[in-house]
């Protein structure tokens, strides 16, 4: 079993699947009326949060409490921190409370990995989403939406070998898009991402995608799930594109777009979304939408992780 | 007999052996010498250099003593092997008027260990907009020649040619931080796939290629002399290469660790290894090597920059750039230079002694009857782990920790005197102490 995660890069394949069946169970569990599992139980962890994000926090709240552990939240805000506190002396202070786990989200890149290789604290760290390099468990939740709408009940096992993946938008800028990258290539899937030249990482071009300008050709394809990324309006600022329309016009899954997308195809946000940017409602809103069930595999997903991470195993006790 | 040190059997940069006699601060004799004297050293089997010289220092003082000072910061340098640095005027106060310049000058003398001739800043305040009192400088004790706003671009290209035309006037240098502001916004690495996988903003090596470009120009037509510090790409090398060719007085630095670190070491994450410009690709370090062999780049310059330990025991993107470099200077050129047979020690003693002098407007005289007593002697043939014990300044922010390096530091002398005898340094009262005696005799003028 991982001892951490912190990406979805140095996730191997074997692993990934483990996690996904593992939130299988979860979801099993989550269907019943008393969700609760005593895995945890006795066991601290606190969410270390560095930058706002009351989706995650919460996600990662939910699945802790249903796993039984003692949840602290810790955010940057009315905190030390904004003292000035340095990262280092926070954590060791962590080190003294006896904590048992970290989630950590935090707007530099690479925090939780020198949480993880420091000496500074000796426990499980869980990546909930470092600057612009990854999001590991968003990735997880999305295979994991991925694997149920395409496999169904067959899922338990399974890659994604052979699905189609376009991700459209501010790739530059998104540690979203990042950990899908790696992730669907390690489970067999096909990456296309599009975007404006100006949003594409530099040396993309030897990442294992497809790099497309032209959403209209990319989408022409057979397509298993498009993923759309939120954009920020403040990106305009740094003439990375002209304004909001001539985004939306080129990059946005527009009423126009969206009618002409083959219903078989899934419709994929990581929220929260800009409805009229990069999304138009009728597609959000949409019977192929599964924006909300990414929301609700979040929590089964990342339960999975922790309980993994935190016991050791994948085995979920059915009792 | 007083005051005198015969290093015997020496190996000089050319290959021959000789003893070398020093008396009274000067060298008094080269060759095979029978004259006596108060103290004699084997120094067979080790090579002797004129002092080495380094025009790209930060020494932090005044303003940020808790990095390093004066004091530390020329015991880093002894311990190198330098006998002259040119610390950055980005302190604070800033070293933009005489007064702060004179004291840096003072200080060193007080140390004791290594000249201190400081660089005067561009601009006021390192602003970038209105100059610094350049003349005042120039004119003051510490006769400043080199005036950089190091750490910052001098990016507003009137600014730059107003400068370069003024310190024309008095023989000075401009030594550009070649840098463009807005193609380095929140810059943390090397721009590439490796920072677009670890989610570090990228710095583009046209960021420092532009800034170069254009100022070779702008020396071109107004006759000015130009100095580019820290060159870290292949396109840079270029750009300086066609400059030269066609007559430009352009003058390039590479760091040691440009010259052997790679961008791959940002995948720890580990903030020892930020550092501006970043480190480049291994393309990148090749290049600057031919650069240096070939001429086209001038000298190695260490860009030392001391920090304490919680500004690099931190979040990347949180910590401060720089790596110290004195003490490591020179096993760092011999790895990545010598060894590998593309500079000779005649060629380390142009590019760490002779040329960053004369760009630093200071007299040489070198190995030669006469001049004075500074000499760095080093043992080619040692190799040791570098550990913290090896780093003698106050910050420990060396990228080079745990990697074994070649050729240590015997002696150091400094006006006469020892300044490392042995692979250890002189502590600093008894250096002070000589410093003193050397002053009284010369009658340089203290304080
Ligand atoms: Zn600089």
């Amino acid at each position: 079993m991982i001892p951490h995660l912190l990406s979805t890069r140095d996730l191997s394949r074997e692993s990934a699947i483990s996690l996904l069946d593992t939130a299988e169970d979860m979801a099993i569990l989550g269907h019943r009326d008393n969700k609760k599992l005593p895995a945890l139980r006795g066991k601290t962890i606190v969410n270390l949060f560095y930058e706002d994000s009351t989706r995650t926090r919460i996600s990662f709240e939910v699945a802790q409490k249903r796993l039984s552990a003692d949840v602290i939240n810790f955010s940057a805000k009315g905190s030390s921190v904004s003292k000035g506190e340095s990262f280092k002396d926070t954590i060791l202070t962590l080190r003294e409370l006896g904590v048992d786990g970290v989630v950590i989200r935090h707007p530099s890149s690479g925090a939780p990995q020198l949480l993880a290789e420091r000496d500074w604290i000796d426990v499980p760290v869980v990546n909930a989403g470092d600057g612009t390099h990854e999001h590991p468990t968003q990735a997880l939740l999305d295979a994991f939406t991925l694997r149920k709408n395409i496999h169904g009940a067959d899922s338990r096992g399974r890659g994604l070998d052979g699905a189609h993946v376009i991700i459209v938008g501010d790739i530059l800028h998104s540690r979203v898009a990042r950990s899908n990258v790696w992730l669907l290539e390690h489970l067999g899937a096909r990456v296309t991402v599009v975007a404006p030249v100006t949003l594409i990482p530099a040396g993309a071009s030897r990442w294992p995608i497809t790099i497309s300008h032209d959403l209209d050709s990319a989408l022409s394809q057979p397509v298993d799930a498009v993923m759309m990324l939120r954009v920020q309006s403040e990106r305009m600022r740094d003439a990375y594109f002209p304004n909001a329309h001539e985004y939306s016009q080129g990059w946005g899954l527009t009423e126009e777009r969206f009618a002409a997308l083959s219903p078989q195809t899934l419709v994929m946000h990581p929220g929260p979304m800009n409805r009229g940017l990069e999304i138009c409602s009728t597609a959000a809103d949409s019977a192929q939408s599964v924006i909300l069930q990414q929301v609700a595999n979040g929590v089964f997903v990342r339960m999975s992780v922790l309980y993994s991470i935190l016991t050791g195993t994948s085995e979920v006790p059915h009792e | 007999m007083s005051n005198s040190l015969l290093f015997r059997q020496a190996t000089l940069p050319g290959g021959e052996q000789a003893d070398v006699l020093v008396r009274d601060g000067l060298i008094a004799e080269i060759g095979t010498i029978s004259s006596e004297a108060s103290r004699v050293l084997d120094a067979a089997g080790l090579r002797i250099l004129p002092g080495l010289v380094d025009l790209h220092t930060h020494l932090r003082e005044p303003g940020f003593e808790a990095s390093e000072t004066i004091l530390t910061g020329s015991q880093a340098a002894a311990a190198g092997g330098y006998t002259t640095v040119f610390p950055m005027a980005n302190t604070s106060p800033v070293a933009d008027n005489a007064s702060v310049v004179e004291l840096e000058l003072s200080r060193g003398r007080e140390a004791g260990y290594v000249q201190v001739q400081p660089i005067g800043a561009v601009t006021a305040g390192l602003a970038g907009t209105a100059l610094a009192d350049l003349k005042g400088m120039a004119d003051s004790r510490a006769r400043v020649r080199v005036f950089s706003d190091d750490g910052k671009c001098v990016h507003d290209p009137l600014v730059m040619r107003r400068a370069l035309e003024y310190v024309s006037a008095f023989d000075g240098v401009i030594a550009q931080h070649a840098q463009e502001p807005r193609l380095t916004e929140q810059a943390q690495m090397n721009e590439g796939e490796l920072a677009s996988r670890l989610g570090l903003a990228g710095w583009p090596a046209i960021a420092e290629e532009t800034i170069i470009a254009r100022d070779v120009l702008i020396a071109e037509s107004v006759g000015a002399a130009l100095h580019i510090c820290h060159l870290s790409t292949a396109g840079s090398v270029d750009v300086v290469r066609w400059a030269k060719q066609r007559g430009i007085r352009v003058t390039a630095e590479v760091t040691p660790h440009h010259l052997l670190l790679t961008e791959d070491l940002a995948e720890s994450y580990d903030a020892r290894f930020k550092v501006n410009p970043p480190l480049r690709t291994s393309e990148d370090v090749l290049a600057v090597r031919r650069g240096l062999a070939d001429g086209t780049i001038d000298i190695v310059a260490t860009d030392h920059a001391p920090h304490p330990s919680e500004s690099k025991e931190c979040e990347w993107d949180v910590a401060a750039f720089g790596m110290v470099g004195l003490e490591s200077a020179l096993s760092i050129v011999l790895l990545t230079m010598v060894e590998t047979g593309e500079l000779s020690w005649v060629d380390v003693e142009r590019v760490m002694s002779r040329t960053p002098a004369q760009i630093g407007r200071l007299d040489w005289q070198g190995l030669s009857v006469g001049a004075p007593a500074r000499l760095t002697l080093v043992d080619p043939g040692a190799r040791q782990v570098f550990a913290t014990e090896h780093l003698a300044g106050r910050s420990t922010n060396s990228p080079y920790l745990g990697r074994v390096l070649p050729g240590r530091i015997v002696y150091t002398a400094f006006e006469g005197y020892l300044t490392v005898d042995d692979g250890a340094l002189v502590p600093a009262e008894t250096v002070a102490g000589h410093a003193l005696d050397y002053a009284m005799q010369r009658g340089v003028p203290r304080g």
